[in-house]
C-alpha cells in the first residue's frame, strides 16, 4: 500500500511539472494555434538560470531559502523575457504564414536555443542543489513523500489558482479569453492582440520556468537537453486534456505524471517514454479533441 | 422525369444543433433546381451532406449511377468516391489550388478519369504518355468553353475573382460529372458577370447535358434559371415549387422578410 | 539617412539582447572548480552584434512586407529568382552540368579517401532529403520521424547480414520494400490528422522506433549495435577498404541519379499534381475525387523507401550500426535540407543537402555551432524565404492551337 502511495504521490508529483509546462503550450495554441516547439527550452533556460544565480549567490554567501526565491524570481523573469523574445523573431513574422512554415520555424528556435545553452555553458550535466529544507513534520512520511514533492505541489496549487484568477477576473485575462475564440473579432473589438499573444508568452514562459526551478531542485541536476524530454511530454499532455483548454493542459498532465508513475514502478521503466508518445498516438487517432476538448467540425 | 438525385428525409445534427431536418429534395435528368433560403438556413450543410464530407445522421441521399439507371443510396460515401459516381461541386468561399496553374487545377479534376499510378509516372508507357496527353487537351478544351484559355499558365491566386469562380466551375465539369452542385456561384458578381453566369449555366445543361443543384441569394438568376425550386429555413424545407409558385408563397415571403405587421 | 528613430531602436534592441543574454552567456558554471566565470567579453559582443543585427533585421523584413514575397518563393512563371533563371538558361546549365557530371565522376581519384567518405555521406543525404521532399515538399505532410526508415534500412541490412548473410546487393531491394512497408505502416495512424498533430505524432514514432531499437537487446543488440557489416562486393570479390569505398561513392551516385529521375518522374504526373493538391487544400482535393488517404499512403511509402536504401548504404558504409545514428536531430537536418533548398524542388533539396553537409565538414572549426546555426537557418528561411533557396518552378504548358496540346518547358 505504502508502495503504491509513493507512487500516487510521485506521479502527482510529475504531473504538477508537466502541469506547468503544459500551460504554456496550451495558452499559446489556443491563440495563435501554433505548437512552441521552443516552449521545452523556455523551461530548461529557466532551471539554468536559477542554477547560475544560486552559484552566484552562493558564492557570495547568501542563506538557503532566500537563494532559493530569489533565484526563482530571477528565473521566471528571465524566461519570461526569452518566451517574449522568441515570439517577436520566430512567430510574429509568421503569424499569417501557412502553420508547416511557423512549426518549422518553431522547431528552429527550439534547435537554436538548446544549443546556445549548450555552446554557452556545458554539456555536462550540472549539479543542482537541493535548497528545500527537510520539513521537520514530514518525518512520518518522508519514505512516500519528500519535502521537496510537497513544495512542487503546493506551488502548483498557488500558481494554478494565481492562474484561474488572472484568466477570469481581469481585463487582460478576459482579453486572452476573447482572442482564442475569435482572433479577429478580438481585434475588431478593440483589444490589441499582438499584446494578448505576448502577455500569453510571458505568463506561459513564467510557470514554464517555476516548474524548471522546481524540477530542478527535485531531480538535482540540469542539462541542456531537459526541455526537449519535458517538452513533448507537456504537450502530450496539453493534447491529451484538449488543446486550448487550462483545465484540460492540468488533467492530462496529472493523467501522464500518474501513467508514467504506476507504469514504471510495476511494469518497466526503460520504455518511460514512450508511454508518453504511444499516449499521444491514440489519442490524436481516437479523440484527437483530447478529454476536455471541444469536438469541433470544420465549417466547409 | 427520372431523378439523378432523391434525398428523402435528411436530417444532420451536430451536437445539439439541428442543422437539416427531414428534408426532401429531388433533381431530375437535365434539370435545374435551385436551393435558397437566408442565411444559416443549412444550404451548404445539405451540400455538404449529399457530397459526403458529413455522413447524415437520418434519411437517404440516393443517387442514378451515372446518370443513367435505378438509385444507389450513397449515405456516407467518402467524398471522392461521390464524385467518382458523378456529383461535382464547387464551394461557397472558393477552394482552388492556389498556387496550382489554371490548367493544373483543372488537370485535378480529370484525376479521377485517369489510371496512371505509380508505375506508369515513372516509366511513362505509351498509354500513360497519351493518357497525360489527352489530360491536357480535355481540361484545354473546357478551358475554351468558360472562356479562362487566357488564364491558361497563371496561378489560380492571381486570378480575378469572376475568373476563379469559374475556374471552379470548369474544374468540377472536368470530373466529368451528371449532376453539379454550384454553392453560390454567383456571390460577389456584379450584375454584368451574374448575365454572363446565367448563359454559361445554360449552356451547361443543354451542350454537356448535365444537371444542376444550385444554391443562391440572387433570386433574378435564380428566377431566370431554375425549374424548380426548394426553399429551406431553419433547417427544415419550407415550400418547393415552380419560379412563379414560390415567387409567391406566403412562407417564402415570411422567410425572408419577416412577418408582415400590420401598420 | 537614417532616421534617428532607427538607431534609438537598435540601442534598445541592443541592450535587450545584453540583458538577455547575460546570466547564461556571460557567467559560466565551472562545475569542476565550483566557481563561476565571468565572460564579460560576450557581453560586449552581444551589444554591438545585435546593435548592427536590428538594422539588417529590420531592412530584410521591411522589404518582405513591401510584396517582394512573390518573387522569394519563386513560384511564377515569370523567371523566379536569380538562381532559377540561371538555371534555365541553356546555354549555362547544360555546360553546366556536364562539368559537375565530369567532377562527379572522377572525384575519387582527384581527391583522398577521406573527401571521398565525405562525399558519399552528402550524397545519402541528397537522398535522404529527396525521399523527405516527396512528403514535406510535395504532400505537404511534416514528417519528424522519416529517420525512423533510415534506421529500418540500415538494420535491416545488419540484421539480415548477422542471421542470414545477407550481401549488400540483396539487402538494397529489401531495404527499399521494408521502408515502403513502413511508411504505410506510420502513415496509417497519421492518416486524419493536421499539420502539427502530424508533425509530433510522427516525431513519437520515430522516438519509439529508437527507443526500441536500444531497449530490445534481443533484437538489435542494444545501445552497442551490430557491427562488421560488410562492405559491397563487386560480382563477388571482395574488396580492399580503399577500393570498396570507391565503389560505394559510385553506387551512390548511380543511386542518386534513380532517385532524382523516379522524383522527377513522380512531380510531373497524376500522382505528383494529387500530392499538391492535397497539401494545398485536402478538402477541395477530395471533392474532386482523389482519395485522400491512398494519396496520403503513397506519399508517406515512396518518401520511405529512399530513407530505407539510404539506411542500406550507410551501414555498408560505416560497417556499423547503432541507435544513436537515428535520432530526432537526423530527422530535423533531413528537414533542414528540404527546407533550405527549396520544399519540392529537386535541385534545391540538392544544393540544400551539398550545403548543409559538405559545410560543416571543410569549416571543421566552427562544427560546434553546425546544430545552432542549422536553427537559425530554419527560422530565417521560414520568416524570409519559405520558397527555399531555390524554390520550385510549376510546369508550364505551351499550346499552338486547340487541337495539339504539348509540355513546354
Amino acid at each position: 500500500m505504502d508502495y503504491f502511495l509513493e507512487l500516487f504521490l510521485g506521479g502527482l508529483t510529475r504531473g504538477s511539472i508537466y502541469a506547468l509546462i503544459a500551460l504554456g503550450y496550451t495558452m499559446v495554441y489556443g491563440i495563435i494555434e501554433l505548437i512552441n516547439f521552443a516552449h521545452g527550452e523556455i523551461y530548461m533556460i529557466g532551471a539554468f538560470t536559477a542554477l547560475i544565480v544560486i552559484s552566484v549567490l552562493t558564492l557570495m554567501g547568501m542563506n538557503t531559502v532566500a537563494i532559493l526565491v530569489i533565484a526563482g524570481v530571477i528565473a521566471v523573469i528571465y524566461s519570461s523575457a526569452y518566451g517574449y523574445t522568441v515570439e517577436k523573431i520566430a512567430y510574429k513574422p509568421l503569424r499569417n504564414a501557412p502553420r508547416l512554415s511557423a512549426l518549422i520555424s518553431a522547431i528552429g528556435m527550439s534547435l537554436f536555443l538548446q544549443n546556445y545553452v549548450l555552446l554557452a555553458q556545458t554539456s555536462d550535466f550540472l549539479p543542482f542543489p537541493n535548497l528545500v529544507p527537510d520539513f521537520e513534520f514530514m518525518e512520518p512520511w518522508a519514505h512516500i513523500i519528500g519535502s521537496t514533492e510537497i513544495v512542487i505541489l503546493t506551488t502548483t496549487a498557488v500558481v494554478m489558482v494565481l492562474l484561474t484568477l488572472l484568466i477570469k477576473f481581469t481585463n487582460i485575462g478576459k482579453a486572452m479569453r476573447a482572442a482564442s475564440q475569435d482572433k479577429t473579432m478580438a481585434m475588431l473589438v478593440g483589444i490589441n492582440v499582438n499584446r494578448v499573444i505576448s502577455v500569453t508568452f510571458v505568463v506561459g514562459s513564467a510557470t514554464a520556468a517555476i516548474g524548471g526551478v522546481l524540477i530542478a531542485s527535485h531531480v538535482g541536476m540540469i542539462n541542456f537537453y531537459i526541455g526537449f524530454i519535458a517538452g513533448i511530454k507537456a504537450f502530450v499532455a496539453a493534447v491529451l486534456g484538449g488543446i486550448g483548454s487550462i483545465p484540460g493542459a492540468v488533467l492530462g498532465s496529472f493523467v501522464l505524471g500518474w501513467t508514467e508513475s504506476f507504469a514504471t514502478g510495476y511494469v518497466s521503466s526503460d520504455y518511460e517514454d514512450v508511454f508518453a508518445f504511444l499516449f499521444l498516438v491514440l489519442i490524436l487517432i481516437f479523440r484527437p479533441a483530447g478529454i476536455l476538448g471541444r469536438t469541433e467540425k470544420n465549417k466547409v | 422525369m427520372e431523378s439523378v438525385l432523391k434525398v428523402h428525409n435528411l436530417g444532420m445534427n451536430f451536437g445539439g444543433l439541428r442543422a437539416l431536418d427531414s428534408v426532401d429534395l429531388d433533381v431530375g435528368k437535365h434539370e435545374i433546381v435551385a436551393l435558397i433560403g437566408p442565411n444559416g438556413a443549412g444550404k451548404t450543410t445539405f451540400f455538404n451532406c449529399v457530397t459526403g464530407i458529413y455522413p447524415p445522421t437520418e434519411g437517404d441521399v440516393l443517387i442514378s449511377v451515372r446518370g443513367k439507371g435505378e438509385l444507389k443510396r450513397i449515405n456516407g460515401m467518402k467524398p471522392n468516391k461521390v464524385t467518382e459516381k458523378g456529383l461535382a461541386r464547387t464551394f461557397q468561399n472558393i477552394r482552388l489550388f492556389s498556387n496550382m496553374t489554371v490548367l493544373e487545377n483543372v488537370m485535378i479534376g480529370r484525376h479521377c478519369r485517369m489510371h496512371a499510378g505509380i508505375l506508369g509516372a515513372v516509366f511513362r508507357g505509351r498509354s500513360t504518355v497519351r493518357e497525360e496527353q489527352s489530360a491536357v487537351q480535355e481540361s484545354y478544351a473546357i478551358l475554351e468553353k468558360m472562356g479562362l484559355a487566357p488564364f491558361v499558365n497563371d496561378f489560380a491566386k492571381n486570378l480575378p475573382y469572376g475568373a476563379q469562380r469559374r475556374l471552379e466551375i470548369a474544374r468540377a465539369m472536368a470530373t466529368e460529372p451528371f449532376l453539379l452542385l454550384l454553392d453560390e456561384p454567383a456571390a460577389g458578381m456584379n450584375p454584368y458577370e451574374t448575365r454572363e453566369l446565367d448563359e454559361l449555366i445554360q449552356r451547361i445543361r443543354h451542350e454537356e447535358e448535365i444537371s444542376i443543384l444550385l444554391i443562391e441569394h440572387d433570386m433574378k438568376l435564380v428566377m431566370s434559371l431554375s425549374d424548380r425550386i426548394f426553399v429551406v429555413d431553419y433547417g427544415r424545407k419550407i415550400a418547393q415549387g415552380t419560379p412563379a409558385q414560390i415567387r409567391d408563397n406566403p412562407d417564402v415571403i415570411k422567410a425572408y422578410l419577416g412577418e408582415e405587421r400590420d401598420a | 539617412m537614417f532616421a534617428f528613430d532607427r538607431i534609438k531602436k537598435a540601442l534598445l534592441v541592443s541592450v535587450w539582447f545584453m540583458f538577455l543574454t547575460f546570466p547564461i552567456l556571460v557567467i559560466r558554471i565551472n562545475p569542476v572548480e565550483r566557481t563561476v566565470e565571468w565572460r564579460w567579453i560576450n557581453m560586449l559582443l552581444i551589444g554591438v552584434g545585435s546593435f548592427f543585427l536590428s538594422f539588417v533585421w529590420h531592412y530584410f523584413i521591411r522589404r518582405r512586407e513591401a510584396g517582394v514575397r512573390r518573387a522569394e518563393t519563386g513560384e511564377g512563371p515569370e523567371g523566379g529568382t536569380p538562381a532559377r533563371r540561371i538555371l534555365k538558361n541553356k546555354k549555362i546549365y547544360r555546360p553546366a552540368l556536364a562539368v559537375a557530371g565530369i567532377f562527379a565522376l572522377v572525384f575519387p581519384f582527384l581527391f583522398s579517401l577521406y573527401q571521398t567518405n565525405i562525399m558519399i555521406s552528402a550524397l545519402i543525404y541528397v537522398m535522404l532529403g529527396l525521399g523527405l521532399n516527396i512528403v514535406v515538399g510535395l504532400a505537404g505532410l511534416l514528417d519528424l520521424g522519416y529517420v525512423a526508415f533510415y534506421a529500418v534500412g540500415a538494420y535491416a541490412y545488419a540484421l539480415l547480414n548477422y542471421h542470414f548473410g545477407l550481401t549488400f546487393w540483396m539487402a538494397l531491394p529489401i531495404g527499399a520494400g521494408l521502408g515502403a512497408v513502413f511508411g504505410i505502416l506510420l502513415g496509417f495512424p497519421v492518416l486524419r490528422l493536421r499539420g502539427d498533430y502530424l508533425a509530433i505524432v510522427t516525431l513519437g514514432f520515430g522516438e519509439i522506433i529508437r527507443i526500441i531499437l536500444e531497449n530490445w537487446n534481443e533484437f538489435s543488440f542494444g545501445p552497442s549495435g551490430i557491427s562488421n557489416i560488410p562492405r559491397p562486393s563487386l560480382f563477388g570479390i571482395d574488396l580492399s577498404v580503399h577500393d570498396a569505398t570507391i565503389y560505394i561513392y559510385y553506387v551512390m551516385i548511380g543511386l542518386c541519379l534513380l532517385t532524382i529521375f523516379v522524383v522527377n518522374r513522380l512531380q510531373d504526373s497524376r500522382i505528383g499534381r494529387a500530392w499538391i493538391a492535397l497539401r494545398e487544400d485536402e478538402i477541395a482535393c477530395q471533392a474532386m475525387g482523389i482519395d485522400k488517404a491512398k494519396t496520403k499512403l503513397t506519399a508517406f511509402a515512396l518518401g520511405a523507401t529512399w530513407a530505407g536504401m539510404s539506411g542500406v548504404v550507410f551501414a555498408a558504409k560505416t560497417t556499423f550500426v547503432n541507435p544513436a545514428s537515428f535520432t530526432i536531430w537526423e530527422s530535423i537536418i533531413i528537414l533542414c535540407i528540404v527546407v533550405l533548398g527549396g520544399m519540392g524542388s529537386i535541385v534545391g533539396v540538392i544544393a540544400g543537402a551539398l550545403v548543409l553537409i559538405l559545410m560543416p565538414e571543410y569549416l571543421r572549426a566552427f562544427s560546434e555551432y553546425r546544430m545552432l546555426a542549422f536553427g537559425v537557418v530554419l527560422v530565417v528561411m521560414m520568416v524570409f524565404r519559405p520558397g527555399g533557396l531555390i524554390p520550385n518552378v510549376r510546369r508550364i504548358y505551351t499550346f499552338t492551337d486547340a487541337a495539339e496540346s504539348g509540355k513546354g518547358d
